[in-house]
């Protein structure tokens, strides 16, 4: 088994947040922290682009690189996770992430900042699979019963896929090659499919 | 004499006192560095679901990868 990675096409993206929806409500997910968020780049500009983020998990993740307890782990699937028992909440991980992914759920009168919560790939956390202690702490264990994350499967344009790296770069790849790619990608063209053949020329004097 | 008595109760005490710090035990965890502290993590297959049948996890996994791919839907239909 290869590594488990998601990958957002943008090309598909309709910024329709039902990623984010899922997420949560697979989750729990409380109020203030969001695991996965659409981000749209020239907002309102014809040919904007939307992709979905979450935590990537990383290869190297730079967040386990710089967390001073140490509460980092990869599974064999190449997950990124961590214990929030030993999480202290100092923040490192979120100023080290790239892309945002580290988030704190901040309650209280003053803003307590809480122990990090982040994407799991589905995957729980270091807590006996499918108990309420790892559903509390780290939400649903898909990966534990043959799933994939409920972001990926739950996408209707399938722009967000998620799985074995493999598996899900072979996917694109045929649908990059089968699409075309640029001003080949949508118009009426691509909607509507291309004239096999141009029409023939009208006969010299007839009605046009 | 009372006095006395006195200054060596409170000289024990003082002692007393002075060696309930020895056992003290440490509070502070010691950290390897670089290397994960948690609890150990269970693999995906090892549970009540899958009964440790690491084949199958991969199969129903490799099912839903390829589920995502609408080429391959379309051509098994």
């Amino acid at each position: 088994m290869a590594r488990m990675k998601f990958l957002c096409d943008a090309e598909r993206c309709i910024e329709c947040n039902g990623c984010v929806t899922a997420c949560k409500n697979e989750h729990e997910i409380p109020w203030g922290v969001n695991r996965r968020r659409v981000v749209t780049v020239n907002d309102g500009v014809p040919g904007e682009k939307s992709i979905s983020v979450a935590c990537m998990h990383c290869s190297d993740a730079p967040c386990a690189a710089v967390c001073p307890v140490d509460c980092f782990y990869k599974t064999a699937e190449g997950v990124v996770l961590h214990d929030k028992d030993l999480c202290i909440g100092c923040g490192y991980c979120f100023y080290a992430c790239p892309f945002g992914a580290p988030q704190f759920p901040q309650d209280g009168a003053f803003g307590l900042r809480g122990k990090m919560d982040k994407c799991t790939f589905c995957a729980g956390g270091p807590e006996k699979d499918f108990s309420d202690a790892e559903f509390r702490k780290y939400g649903r264990n898909r990966l534990a019963e043959g799933k994939l994350p409920a972001c990926a499967e739950m996408c209707s344009t399938k722009a967000l896929l998620g799985g074995d790296g493999d598996v899900i770069a072979d996917i694109y790849r045929n649908r990059v090659t089968t699409r075309g790619k640029g001003a080949e990608v949508w118009g009426w063209g691509t909607a509507y499919g291309k004239p096999d053949q141009r029409p023939a020329a009208p006969a010299p004097g007839a009605k046009s | 004499m009372r006095r006395t008595a006195a200054f060596i109760a409170a000289g024990v005490a003082v002692a007393m006192l002075g060696l309930a710090g020895c056992g003290e035990k440490a509070q502070v965890t010691v950290y390897k560095q670089g290397t994960y502290q948690g609890k150990p993590d269970a693999q995906p297959w090892d549970n009540e679901r899958f009964k440790g049948d690491k084949v199958a996890w991969e199969t129903a996994i490799r099912a839903r990868n390829n589920g995502q791919n609408e080429y391959l839907r379309q051509t098994v239909k």
